[in-house]
């Protein structure tokens, strides 16, 4: 079985195009995670496929489907944190060997194929779709949620994980050379960190709306708190530890106005989850969590950078694609839980999405306001990746878990948990999936 | 600042020899009279690949934004954190941005805004490369 990516068509990335076609007919019933680490420490069982397999064995399970139920695999192929198998480097034969391998011997260990989960996991014996939404889960969501609408799969899996090795983030490679290749000079000499252009980004907003950097710390302590109530991530699991202002505001600069803390820690994880019609959702174990709608935005800036323009006019068309598709606005939204990383540009998701009446410029002072769990306005139950490491996951499973009434010391008290939209990653180019509790 | 020296292939050829000439030039579509920045094999306004050139430009812009870059991933950079990097935007389209470190302008005190202009420094293999230099407040 060769696996395709998904073709844009599957993907909703235009205004106008009314209610989702598969509004509430599809459903998520099940969650996967695998335990976190911090890097991988080689052994097999600890691999990023192995992480996958858990996380997808989990899902299974919790929605208590039978695996030979399962039709359908949509998977995001990349798993690099950053880190990447250098060339050269002996390969680690003792965990390639452990494992039923494709033609690519760092399938497993540094990258993630449809086909290589298939020859390691025998119990799914009915899976005859397949597709790869690259990027992040984000990506693989809307592709699972519109594969099972178009009937293409009934009980779907949808996994993305992530792979961590020792070293530096983003050092290795051509950044450890004396040359670059002249077309990648032209934009790459100057060293900018990942984090460099969200920063820029933040640097504008505070100069234009007369905010600053420290307005972020309530917004912080708030995710980190989140997110050591998730058990699942990797701040709970490895390092419970509280983020108040003082030790936020005194982390050392990345990229200033991006400090440590702004930018996420990579780590290895998997997510999984298990779509399925809302019609075979009714009999499955947990209570499913209906789709309304998933939206995208492929915007390119006009060059370098996006401006502070460009990020704003594309939240916006963002939640009008997410609100039309929907049959929503931004008033159904129970709380607000989407991509955080960078935490410096959160607050343009949530300005875009106009969550609780904000308008561009005025997040920052929401965030000074009561924005927790037991609050009337919750911002990123899930803690995000800034709670629980990189991932790009928890917001989704956060929102499964909030409308299914199991997040567990999590869970909102302060609203109904309703509806919910989880998306991202950036604030151009994101993915977007809006949950609700009910299918009308 | 030591930049990595550049291997320039075919596509980046001009502007690399245009740069040895101390000359910027930035990528053109004929057909909709329009620079983009970066370059790329077609234009991302009409998708034409055959109506690209090398256009000349003044090489005169303003600061539009910077940061402090404290925590490079390139290593030749390090040994020189931390550094401005700075976005400049374009006199002749302030929809085309280019990058500097901004020589001579101290670290974290850049003035958003201020005009520049372009200068060429030679990399660590000799090829020289635009940068900007502040002209005036």
């Amino acid at each position: 079985m060769t696996t395709p990516t998904a073709p844009d068509a599957m993907y909703r990335n235009d205004e106008g195009l009314g209610i989702w076609e598969h509004r509430g007919k599809v459903a998520a019933v099940g969650v996967g995670h695998a335990p976190t680490a911090r890097r991988w420490d080689g052994r097999a069982e600890t691999c990023v496929g192995a992480l996958s397999i858990q996380a997808l064995r989990r899902a299974v399970d919790d929605a208590g489907v039978a695996p030979d139920q399962i039709d359908g695999l949509v998977v995001v192929p990349s798993t690099t944190t950053g880190s990447f198998w250098e060339e050269g480097k002996p390969l680690p034969l003792d965990v390639i060997r452990s494992f039923r391998q494709t033609q690519d011997p760092l399938d497993g260990i540094a990258k993630l194929s449809a086909e290589w989960l298939l020859q390691n996991m025998p119990e799914l014996t009915n899976v005859r779709f397949t597709m790869y939404g690259p990027g992040c889960m984000s990506n693989a969501l809307n592709v699972a949620a519109q594969a099972v609408g178009d009937g293409l799969t009934h009980t779907c899996l949808v996994v993305k994980s992530w792979h961590n090795f020792e070293g530096r983030y983003y050092q290795g490679g051509d950044n450890a050379g004396e040359t670059l290749p002249g077309t990648a000079a032209i934009t790459r000499l100057w060293g900018g960190p990942a984090s460099y252009g969200t920063a820029l980004q933040f640097a504008e907003y505070c100069r234009k709306y007369g905010k600053s950097h420290e307005m972020m710390a309530p917004f912080m302590e708030n995710s980190r708190r989140n997110g050591l109530l998730f058990p699942e991530g990797y701040w709970a699991q490895h390092r419970p530890e509280e983020l108040g202002p003082e030790d936020y505001l005194a982390s050392r600069w990345i990229a200033k106005p991006a400090n440590l803390f702004d930018n996420d820690i990579p780590i290895m994880m998997s997510g999984a989850y298990l779509f399925t019609t809302a019609e075979r959702a009714k009999d499955m174990r947990q209570k499913p969590v209906y789709i309304l709608n998933h939206a995208s935005s492929n915007t390119r800036p006009r060059s370098l950078v996006p401006t502070l323009d460009e990020v704003e006019a594309d939240t916006a068309r963002s939640a009008r694609k997410i609100y039309e598709g929907a049959g929503i606005t931004a008033d159904d939204l129970s709380f607000e839980n989407m991509y955080d990383g960078f935490s410096l540009f959160h607050q343009f998701h949530l300005e875009g999405l106009g969550y609780r009446g904000i308008r561009f410029g005025e997040a920052l002072d929401f965030y000074q306001t009561d924005i927790s769990i037991e609050g009337p306005n919750p911002v990123s139950p899930s803690g995000g990746n800034v709670g629980g490491g990189r991932s790009r996951v928890w917001m989704h499973t956060d929102c499964i878990q909030q409308l299914q009434g199991r997040a567990g010391a999590r869970q909102v008290t302060g609203v109904r948990p309703e509806v919910a939209v989880s998306g991202g990653p950036m604030p151009l180019a994101g993915n977007f999936t809006v949950w609700s509790a009910s299918p009308d | 600042m030591s930049k990595q020296g550049v291997v320039p292939d075919s596509f980046s050829q001009p502007f690399w020899d245009a740069a040895s000439e101390q000359r910027l030039v930035i990528q053109n579509c004929r057909a909709c009279d329009r620079l983009q920045h970066p370059p790329a094999e077609a234009c991302s306004q009409c998708g034409a690949g055959d109506s690209l050139e090398w256009k000349p430009v003044s090489g005169r812009g303003t600061i539009y934004n910077y940061g402090v870059v404290h925590d490079c991933p390139v290593r030749l950079l390090q040994e020189d954190q931390p550094f401005n990097l700075a976005v400049i935007m374009l006199d002749d389209d302030p929809g085309i941005q280019m990058y500097s470190h901004l020589p001579g302008t101290p670290v974290d005190d850049v003035p958003v805004g201020a005009a520049v202009e372009v200068i060429f420094e030679p990399t660590a293999n000799g090829q020289l490369v635009p940068e900007w230099r502040v002209i005036g407040d």
